[in-house]
């Protein structure tokens, strides 16, 4: 038998309803993969300070948002259905070099001026991230 | 006291399933031998011995040879009653009983490769119900799920196709001469 004989061989054995099994199949990975692992898009920014929300507002409206914290103003901007933390007075700026947050679960926290800001809508990504 | 020997009548049918259980304990053993990329995702060869069984003998003697590898296989390895044992029955079991229901469908269009893909994602199922409810409670195992349900569309086509290629030529014949 040489190398062309051998699946032409193993795919006779393929009857019409297997091909229906195999495509059904594929779909189904390709629809749970979907579901498992693209979080689902964020629709709603909350942002928080000192541990309680401060608001929520929807992520299809640009705009900006100042937020006082015990260091002073965090500024919070959102653009295209992504939010960031554009400026913040944290020693160390972590929150600010996160950078956009897309997808839903997705956080940033500053956390010497106790502002976070937490994307939610369709499925969490993640239940929690830290860095 | 007078000496007494218990004998067992075994039929035709019980040497038979005895063989082909012996048989997918050898592939089994074999597939252990494969070194896996993530703990769980498994060729599963010794379906392939389920599967001509299912087709040849129905779906009794197919259950016998699955649940006796299961348990002997375990035994083999050491882990009778341990996590694995648990994780090899609750796919044995839930393959079995997705089998009986897919052997229903007409033999003509549904061969032993869908049998085999059916009930490889009936394993899966059975296994992550098992982690989920009984060794890792937390969400985040369903993000391995698309990893376990590729492999099982995977190695359930090819154990289908090598079933059903072993049933084609030589009919009864190929089968009896395995050892």
């Amino acid at each position: 038998m040489n190398s062309h004989e051998v699946p032409a061989s193993f795919l006779r054995n393929l009857r019409p309803g297997d091909w229906l099994t195999l495509l059904l199949g594929g779909l189904c990975i390709i629809l749970i993969s979907n579901k498992v692992w693209n979080g689902g898009i964020a629709d709603t920014a909350v942002i928080r300070s000192g541990g309680k929300v401060f608001s929520s507002v929807p992520l299809s409206r640009d705009q900006q948002i100042e937020v006082n914290g015990p260091l002073g103003t965090s500024i919070i901007t959102i653009e295209k259905g992504k939010a960031r933390i554009s400026s913040d007075p944290s020693p160390r700026q972590y929150c600010v070099r996160q950078g956009w947050l897309e997808q839903s679960g997705e956080i940033a926290i500053c956390l010497p001026n106790e502002v976070s800001v937490e994307l939610t809508g369709g499925q969490k990504k993640y239940d929690s991230l830290n860095y | 006291m007078t000496a007494s020997t218990i004998k067992l009548s075994t039929t035709t049918e019980d040497h038979h399933i005895a063989k082909m259980a012996a048989v997918a304990l050898g592939l089994t053993v074999l597939e252990n031998a494969i070194p896996s990329p993530l703990p769980g995702v498994k060729p599963g060869l010794a379906n392939i011995i389920t599967l001509i069984v299912l087709a040849r003998f129905g779906w009794r003697a197919a259950a016998w040879v699955s649940l006796l590898r299961v348990v002997a296989g375990s035994l083999l390895f050491g882990n009778f009653l341990a996590p694995g044992f648990f994780l090899s029955l609750s796919g044995a079991l839930c393959s079995l009983a997705v089998l009986a229901l897919a052997f229903q469908l007409p033999q003509r269009l549904f061969g032993p490769v869908t049998h085999s893909v059916l009930a490889s994602f009936a394993h899966i199922t059975g296994q992550m119900t098992v982690v989920y409810l009984w060794l890792i409670p937390h969400s985040g195992i369903a993000y391995l799920i698309p990893i376990f349900a590729i492999a099982a569309l995977v190695f359930g086509t090819v154990n289908g196709l090598v079933a059903a290629r072993f049933m084609d030529n030589g009919d009864k014949q190929v089968l009896e001469s395995k050892p």
